[in-house]
């Protein structure tokens, strides 16, 4: 057998894992690893300029590939600085497995130089952590990881590495584990056929049936028999903000988002309903609103690989743990036989009542996809439009990544999602910052495509620093920057509930210059202020020309420009503000 | 409503930790806990006593069994089961007292494990109930110190908690 130190087993593995890029920073505790990968050329490591980034960049590589993405980082602060993306990726339930330095064995728990718990401080936001004992250990614990990684309900992974156990003068034979098994751990891989079957007559039986689908859907490679039974039984489909794309926005039977932001089509016909079919969704809090209000006629069918998320929040009728597509698959199943042989199952009277009911609702408040009208009524530009330029200059197509705040909420709205995978944001822990980071790992897992962060100009500059990043790499995504001069979504919560008072969410002229500050970097910068020159720009940015540069496009939007639908706190799912003065 | 939880873990470092911090991040309450080692050298069997209503319990167990290192949980009080708690109390005893205290340990059939002619020290296997009982029949003024074990359970009959 070959001899490997760990340093040399731990990069070893990952290239038997099929890892493609390591997002880090190095560091001394990290070093003999950084010397290991510096002797290969099977794994990239992409030097980022912030630990935080490297997280996002992985994570959103395995958003958009669904496989689990690596970042490196060293001890202490380097391990710190990772901790907000392990949280992101938790909240998300994404594969990632972030490998931390540490300080030497001996020197554990003596308070030594760039010593931190990782174990410890990353505890809470991970769904397992390994601190490695010995070189020989090394390819098992790597196997273990992005088993538990990628399994079940998908999360982050620390692997805590002290420098002792990647030793270069030490040597161990390497074998990559074929498999693992862990007697602790067994997910569900498919939903039980009885639980199944009682859904089946739920949903033939119900006469207001709702989809209501999230992230379960897309990390679970679930769309196409979601869209195979909506389309069967003529279903409604809503999704929370993380399951945008699972089915195709521009679908009529698709509804929009639901929650805070959601849609009013969409959150009236979840209030009304009499059955919701929940598929890889948690019933957050950004959801349900008040729980004790939340859809008070309906049953919930609810599906998910994991058991703690069913009747969490919202009690169950029928629970089905399983993973989103073969519990889908064997559904649909089910329910083509049973309707081979009584067709007449399907109440068509109901169901079209039920349409009518929603498309009444369509046509008293809906969003409205060409928001140029008002550009052109206040000569200025509302942000949604800017999300609008952009879809239409991506004919739908892009990936488009997105910050925290008003801006996000635009991006999840009004660019229409037709395929899953293609929205990439923090809806979880709401991470600013994270957009650019993540852009650059998705224009790296797919160097064709066309990627777009929407940002804010106050989340960007959380890490901003990842332009020289871009610069090194020759990242070439395109940054839609909605400047509002403000933290547009605390002002707005400000407006709402503060008497207008802007406490901490105002700079006082203190912004940057974005176009220098990208050109600076030796990017292309971009602004537009005038509506009427909107469309232009946009088609600029993703020109032929510039296909190869990335560029930034600061857009100046109207500051006091609020997002709506927008929930009345502590109501159920209709209650909601349609604008600033009117109520549902 | 008071709960026994029984947790077969993998015996290995960090894993205890795991379970505290799921308890304190989630919220929930501990009344008492113990773990030890059992007759697999690679298990750790753990037992705690929370409060809750049924969905809390719901949750706990479910969110105790995503750990990766737990390999079994089951709540003892939804069936029939045994349990006990050892305390050891420490109490004043002089004059009249010692007497007094003596024949309150053999009313709760505890036995005296240490005497100096001014302290008793009592054991005491019980239910947790039983245990307070016997601190409010020696009362507050007597007692020096009290050391519990926390409670540790088995199911009734045949039914045996395993891998
Ligand atoms: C790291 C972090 N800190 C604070 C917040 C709270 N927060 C949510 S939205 C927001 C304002 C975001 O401003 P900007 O990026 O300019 O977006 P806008 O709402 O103006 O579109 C803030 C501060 C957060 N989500 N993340
Ligand atoms: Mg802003």
């Amino acid at each position: 057998m070959e001899l490997l130190s760990g340093g040399e087993a731990l990069i070893r593995a990952l290239q038997d894992e099929g890892v493609e890029y390591i997002f880090g920073y190095p560091g001394g505790a990290a070093l003999h690893i950084y010397d290991a990968i510096f002797q290969q050329q099977a794994v990239e490591h992409v030097l980022v300029r912030h630990e935080q980034a490297a997280t996002h960049m992985a994570d959103a590589y395995a958003r958009v590939t669904g496989k689990p993405g690596v970042a490196l980082v060293t001890s202490g602060p380097g391990a710190t600085n990772a901790v907000t993306g392990l949280a992101t990726a938790f909240m998300d339930s994404i594969p990632m497995v972030v490998i931390s330095g540490q300080v030497q064995s001996d020197l554990i728990g003596t308070d030594s130089f760039q010593e931190t718990d990782m174990v410890g401080i990353s505890r809470p936001v991970v769904k397992h952590s390994f601190m490695v004992k010995s070189a020989e250990e090394m390819a098992e614990v790597v196997k273990k990881a992005f088993y538990i990684a990628s399994s079940g309900r998908p999360g982050p992974v620390v692997i805590d590495v002290p420098k002792d156990t990647t030793d270069p003068s030490y040597r161990v034979p390497y074998a990559y584990p074929e498999s693992v098994s862990l007697r602790s751990y067994n997910p569900a891989t498919r939903g039980h056929p009885r639980q199944i079957r009682k859904a089946v007559d739920l949903l033939l039986a119900a006469k207001r049936p709702i989809i209501y689908s999230g992230g379960g859907v897309i990390q679970g490679n679930a769309s196409e028999p979601l869209i195979a039974l909506a389309k069967r039984l003529h279903l409604p489909v809503t999704h929370t903000l993380m399951g945008l794309g699972a089915y195709p926005s521009t679908d009529p039977q698709f509804l929009g988002m639901l929650g805070m932001h959601g849609g009013y089509p969409a959150n009236m016909a979840m209030h009304h309903s009499d059955l919701i079919l929940a598929v890889g969704a948690r019933f957050d809090d950004r959801v349900t609103n008040d729980p004790s209000k939340f859809c008070p006629d309906a049953k919930v069918i609810h599906i998910d690989v994991d058991p703690a998320s069913i009747s969490k929040i919202i009690p169950a009728e029928v629970p089905i743990v399983g993973p989103a597509l073969p519990v889908l698959t064997e559904l649909l199943a089910t329910l083509e036989e049973r309707l081979k042989e009584a067709p007449e199952l399907v109440d068509e009277a109901a169901r079209s009542a039920w349409w009518s009911q929603i498309e009444g609702w369509r046509s008293h408040h809906d969003f409205d996809h060409d928001q140029r009208h008002r550009n052109e009524a206040e000569a200025i530009i509302k942000p949604q439009t800017v999300v609008q330029a952009l879809y239409r200059a991506t004919g739908g197509e892009a990936y488009i990544t997105s910050d925290v705040g008003q801006h996000q909420m635009f991006a999840a709205q009004y660019y229409r999602f037709d395929a899953p995978r293609r929205w990439v944001n923090s809806g979880g822990l709401g991470t600013m910052g994270y957009g650019l980071p993540a852009a650059m790992g998705v224009k790296l897992a797919f160097p064709d495509a066309v990627v777009a962060c929407v940002t804010g100009e106050g989340s960007i500059q959380m890490n901003i620093q990842e332009l020289s990043t871009c610069r090194q790499y020759g990242l070439p995504v395109k940054i839609i920057n909605l400047n509002n001069q403000a933290l547009g979504m605390v002002r707005q919560w400000q407006d709402m509930q503060y008497a207008g008072r802007h406490s901490g969410s105002v700079y006082q002229d203190s912004l940057p210059d974005f176009v220098a500050l990208a050109e600076s970097y030796g990017h292309v910068g971009m602004r537009v202020t005038d509506p009427a020159k909107l469309d232009e720009a946009m088609e600029e940015v993703f020109s032929p020309a510039l296909k190869d540069r990335l560029v930034f496009l600061d857009v100046a939007v109207d500051q006091n420009e609020h997002v709506y639908p927008m929930w009345v706190r502590g109501g159920g799912l209709r209650d909601m503000m349609l604008s600033k003065t009117e109520r549902s | 409503m008071r709960r026994i939880i029984s947790v077969l873990l993998e015996n290995e470092a960090g894993a205890l930790s795991r379970v505290v911090g799921l308890f304190a991040q989630r919220n929930y309450n501990i009344e008492s806990l113990t773990v030890a080692p059992t007759e697999d050298a690679t298990l750790s069997r753990l037992t705690l006593t929370t409060l809750g209503d049924d969905k809390k319990i719901e949750q706990i167990t479910k969110q105790l069994n995503k750990l990766i290192e737990v390999v079994k949980v089951v709540d003892l009080t939804e069936g029939e089961h045994v349990e006990r708690e050892l305390m050891l109390v420490k109490l004043r005893a002089v004059g009249a007292q010692r007497a007094e205290i003596k024949r309150t340990a053999d009313i709760f059939r505890g036995q005296i494990v240490d005497a100096t002619e001014s302290a008793y020290t009592v054991q005491l296997v019980g239910v947790s109930s039983k245990l307070d009982a016997f601190l409010r029949a020696v009362g507050e003024l007597s007692i020096l110190e009290v050391v519990r074990s926390g409670v540790s359970g088995l199911a009734r009959g045949e039914k045996v908690v395993s891998v």
